[in-house]
């Protein structure tokens, strides 16, 4: 028996027209967990991660947190509820710095009358985000130069720390790996690690079956807008998760 | 030998800093102004470094001055605004209008400014609005707007300058001096240091940033960038309103066809202060600099006798310096 999951959708449908991207699409995500999720190309991982986060609204089905129904209406919605996500763009400002990026949108101002007039408290901005990068063990180089003088990984890293430090029960991450070096993805991997054992469920989108082996703790499968499996990520191999993937058999496993 | 490591180290840091210092585009752009200026000096030593001279080129900057720090706002979000020419001459139409028609005492100068500030306003917020909601490239929404507030001048007033502008307001603002410094001097200076501040401490400012350096990343922190983009071209629009009544008071009449050039102007100088037509770099005090560096040759040359045209040939080849050099830092940043 486990926990009371943090976030669950039940039967989600979605309709394009005639195109049905989600037919009854569950997924379950329980506190303190890295999920992966993955299907083939069509299966509906994209389109179930936007209305999860917020970004897309479905047909049919329920969305449940802490086992309480829920309308995500936006992705500010979702934020309220404590669901961040890290965008395969990483939607971060090159020509701003990295603590500039973790507070955008959410920036700290002076006390007093500074505040009324929406003046920025640089200091603190840069104070907490500091803490946030180390607390997380992210590498940044230089915390005052703007995202563009980063690397890839870097750049990786501060949208990453960026999503820890708003979320409270859940980050969506759409191949966050997809684009970076063989040490770099070592990194994000290591910083996703990481941000689990602080208590926040990550829910992986990739492509990779190894990476998905190596850091989730369960894997969930889509296969033509359903879950087709719930499969814990250890002792299992490639070949199993490709075969859920493309249509073998069909297993639950609820424990 | 200790004093003498201590001594390079010291040296060391003063260089590094050095390096960084010039590693910024207004840094550098600053030597250039500052080279200019000691060159004249030298040059004329009689005439171009007097205090005449110099309130001479401040006033003539002021106008100048104020719409390019609208410029900057809108060129930091990797927009442009060509309208500002027209909206100026449209506004100042209103204002002159309003004024005379109110009698031209204190209270009808006040209204007239506040005539032009709010056409200024308007025009910006359309700007903005066909910009940022019908998504219009912002080259093409001013360059119309551009001709629509010109022409609606030129309907208004016949095509004739208005000249009747209070005396009140040519000769205690236009011409009037606070501890020997023009007033219109004054207001322009007022003007650049809330901007800068605007744009460099709040939250107004970072969003404008933001906005050029990427609206998607903006929109996603949950912002309205398009709402943002039409207060920014509202400001730009109002800026080009108190210019409009500025120039009034400078020249004394509506000069319909005197701003022909302000935004092509104005754009340089923001471009040459540092500030990247592709959004999202740039500082106030860049601008502020960019400003003063054609005002300077303008009056150089003219104090030097050579033929005033040579500054127009200058200014050119300042711009497109300004604009190489930010492409190689973008190159070298895209690698």
């Amino acid at each position: 028996m486990q926990a009371t999951p943090l976030l669950e959708a039940r039967g989600i449908i979605r309709r394009f027209g005639h195109v049905e991207a989600l037919r009854g699409a569950d997924f379950t995500v329980y506190p303190g967990e890295i999920v992966a999720l993955i299907g083939d190309n069509g299966a509906g991982k994209s389109t179930l991660v936007k209305i999860l986060s917020g970004a897309d609204q479905p047909t049919e089905g329920e969305i449940l947190i802490d086992g309480k129904p829920v309308h995500l209406a936006s992705p500010q919605g979702a934020r309220e509820h404590g669901i961040e996500t890290v965008y395969q763009d990483l939607a971060l400002a090159p020509d701003l710095d990295p603590c500039a990026n973790l507070f955008l949108g959410r920036e700290l101002y002076k006390p007093g009358l500074l505040g009324a007039l929406k003046v920025l408290d640089k200091k603190e901005m840069a104070r907490q985000g500091t803490v946030a990068i180390k607390d997380l063990g992210a590498k940044i180089k230089d915390p005052a130069a703007p995202v563009s003088d980063l690397s890839g990984g870097q750049r990786q890293s501060v949208a990453v720390v960026r999503a820890a430090m708003w979320a409270k029960r859940v980050i969506f991450m759409d191949e966050p790996t997809a684009a970076l070096g063989v040490v770099q993805t070592q990194g994000v991997l290591d910083l996703i690690k990481r941000v689990r054992d602080k208590g926040i469920a990550v829910v992986l989108i990739s492509h990779n079956m190894q990476q998905v082996l190596e850091i989730a703790d369960r894997v969930e499968v889509l296969r033509l807008g359903q879950r087709v499996a719930q499969l814990p990520a250890k002792n299992n191999t490639v070949e199993t998760l490709v075969a859920a993937m493309t249509g073998g058999t069909i297993k639950e496993h609820t424990s | 030998m200790n004093l003498l490591k201590e001594r390079t180290a010291i040296a060391d840091t003063q260089r590094s800093f050095l390096r960084s210092l010039l590693k910024r585009p207004e840094a550098r752009i600053f030597l250039v102004l500052v080279l200019l200026i000691a060159f004249f000096a030298v040059a004329a030593p009689a005439s171009f470094a007097t205090a005449p001279n110099i309130r001479n080129i401040a006033a003539d900057a002021s106008v100048l001055m104020i719409l390019a720090v609208g410029s900057t706002f809108i060129i930091l979000t990797s927009g442009i605004d060509l309208s500002i020419n027209g909206v100026l001459v449209f506004s100042g139409v209103i204002s002159a209008k309003t004024m005379t028609a109110l009698g031209g005492d204190t209270a009808a100068i006040l209204l007239g400014l506040l005539a032009g500030l709010v056409s200024g306003c308007l025009w910006g917020i359309l700007n903005g609005i066909l910009v940022a909601k019908a998504r219009i490239p912002a080259l093409i929404v001013t360059l119309g707007t551009l001709g629509m507030s010109l022409g609606a001048a030129l309907l208004i007033t016949g095509g004739v300058d208005e000249r009747e502008i209070p005396l009140d307001l040519t000769l205690n603002f236009g011409s009037g001096r606070i501890a020997g410094v023009p007033w219109l001097v004054v207001v322009a200076a007022l003007v650049a240091l809330i901007g800068g501040l605007v744009l460099a401490t709040t939250r107004f400012g970072r969003y404008t940033y933001a906005a050029g350096s990427n609206p998607e990343a903006l929109r996603r922190s949950g912002v309205s960038t398009s709402r943002h983009l039409i207060k920014v071209y509202a400001i730009a629009g109002t800026l080009s309103g108190l210019a409009g009544f500025v120039s009034l008071a400078r020249f004394a009449t509506t000069t319909l066809g005197g701003h022909s050039t302000d935004n092509l102007q104005t754009i340089a100088a923001v471009v040459i202060g540092g500030t990247s037509l592709f959004g999202g770099v740039g500082t106030m005090i860049g601008t502020v600099i960019g400003v003063f560096i054609p005002a300077v040759l303008q009056n150089g040359f003219v104090v030097l006798g050579l033929q005033p045209f040579w500054q127009q040939v200058a200014v050119g080849a300042v711009l497109i310096g300004a604009v190489y050099v930010d492409q190689l830092r973008r190159r070298n940043r895209d690698r």
